[in-house]
């Protein structure tokens, strides 16, 4: 039995392997950090993901506490870095930033999420 | 133009459309991510495989003790439609009696995806458990009977919840409700009672709570672990005298990797009808969906 299963999940492992596979992308870090406080505005946010990004099907967008778009609209996926995806941004006053992303990685596989970072409250 | 072109077009377009539309995810709710739970079921349908789980449970009330290893294959047939099934090797072990071994009952589900509710990161799912009568060796327990189980399935995140709740947003539970009705009130007149059958997982995520709350510095392996404890409960509702409670409290962790993730956790033995002492279960559990993300790891019904 032990055998059986020991080929089994080499089996499975080595087709994996084999097939150069790709998964879900999850957020890694944040440029501002998740949930962090910075002292001056960022001009940018940048956001790292553990998969590559398709571009098409990726986007970011960056709000205050009115739910106003604080962004430039301009989210893309940097060439030489297709698993980073940032947003240039306004200047921005003092408060509460929402990020929200939501991106597809090369694998087709969708993922989002959404977190906060505070300005000159820190 | 030959008659083979508007085919093989109309597959080609079908065909790219499939590559390139977004693949439905397992265990995904908005951004919620829900481990598969070893105690209890899954509040959603996926393209995964346990291979294996292996688990020591707690000395029987007679002293006898069961040594499973377990795997069970998630399939979806379409997006909100799958199946799973199941086997088990057991050993089962008793003071002064030879130890016997042997493949427990097979086991089957079919299960329907009843809603995904990504602002409210919430799942909810109907099933179909069956446990099939003379699929495994009496000696270890296997029935004579089949057992049909409706369950409803679900799963809730607290990431809705006020942002100022921090350090809770990254907490979630699932959770199984259903009744077991075999198909044969006795086996050589001892009853085989209905029951009522309940388990919840209690979970703290690290992933979410790095990703969507607070960057608190982890990093691998530990920004991917979630941490929990399972409990689940069976109840005799019929044919059994009343208060035969058996269940488990299974504290643990999961381990979560983009292609599989590695799970342990205790077993105790929640009253003394269920056992004594310890035990302890292992599982290693692939994404299929990942691993093969166009081929296998599809519904069925995109396949072609």
């Amino acid at each position: 039995m032990r055998r059986i299963i020991v080929a089994l999940v080499t089996a499975v492992v080595g087709c994996g392997v084999a097939l150069a596979v790709r998964a879900h992308a999850f957020l890694d870090h944040a440029s501002p950090a998740v949930g962090s406080s910075v002292p001056t505005a960022p001009s940018v946010v940048t956001l790292w993901f553990t998969q590559d990004l398709e571009p098409a099907f990726s986007s970011v967008t960056v709000t205050n506490e009115a739910g106003q778009r604080v962004d430039l609209g301009n989210a893309q996926i940097p060439s030489g870095s297709p698993a980073q995806l940032l947003i240039a941004l306004k200047p921005l006053p003092p408060g509460t930033y929402l990020v929200s992303w939501h991106v597809v990685s090369v694998d087709t596989h969708p993922t989002e999420g959404t977190f906060t970072f505070e300005v000159g409250r820190g | 133009m030959n008659p083979i072109w508007p085919g093989a077009v109309v597959v080609a377009a079908v065909t790219l459309l499939s590559a390139t539309s977004p693949a439905l995810a397992h265990g995904w709710a908005g951004e919620r991510f829900f481990p598969a739970t070893i105690l209890t079921d899954d509040p959603f349908v996926a393209d995964e495989i346990s291979l294996p789980q292996v688990s020591l449970q707690p000395p029987a009330p007679d002293a006898s003790q069961l040594t499973n290893i377990e795997i069970d294959l998630s399939k979806r047939i379409t997006p909100s439609t799958g199946i799973v099934i199941g086997d088990e090797w057991q050993r089962l072990r008793a003071p002064g009696v030879s130890s016997v071994g042997g493949l427990g009952p097979l086991r089957t589900m079919g299960q329907y995806q009843l809603f995904i509710d990504g602002p409210h990161q919430a799942l909810g799912l109907l099933g179909l458990n069956v446990t099939w009568g003379h699929t495994g060796r009496a000696a270890v327990g296997a029935p004579n009977f089949t057992t049909l189980s409706p369950t409803f399935d679900f799963g809730k995140g607290f990431g809705d919840i006020p942002r100022s709740l921090t350090f809770l947003r990254p907490f979630a539970i699932t959770g199984n409700l259903g009744f077991d009705f075999p198909t044969q009130a006795t086996t050589a007149g001892v009853p085989n009672p209905n029951n009522f059958s309940y388990g919840f997982a209690f979970e703290y995520s690290f992933p979410y709570l790095e990703c969507c709350v607070k960057d608190i510095g982890l990093r691998p392996p530990f920004n991917q672990l979630i941490l929990l404890v399972e409990v689940a409960f069976t109840t005799s509702i019929s044919r059994a005298p009343a208060n035969q409670t058996t269940g488990t409290i299974q504290p643990g962790i999961i381990w979560a990797g983009p292609y599989f993730q590695i799970g342990a956790e205790a077993i105790i033995p929640a009253n003394r009808l269920t056992g004594h002492g310890y035990g302890g279960v292992v599982q290693l559990h692939f994404y299929l969906d990942d691993i093969f993300p166009r081929s296998i790891g599809r519904p069925i019904s995109e396949w072609w």
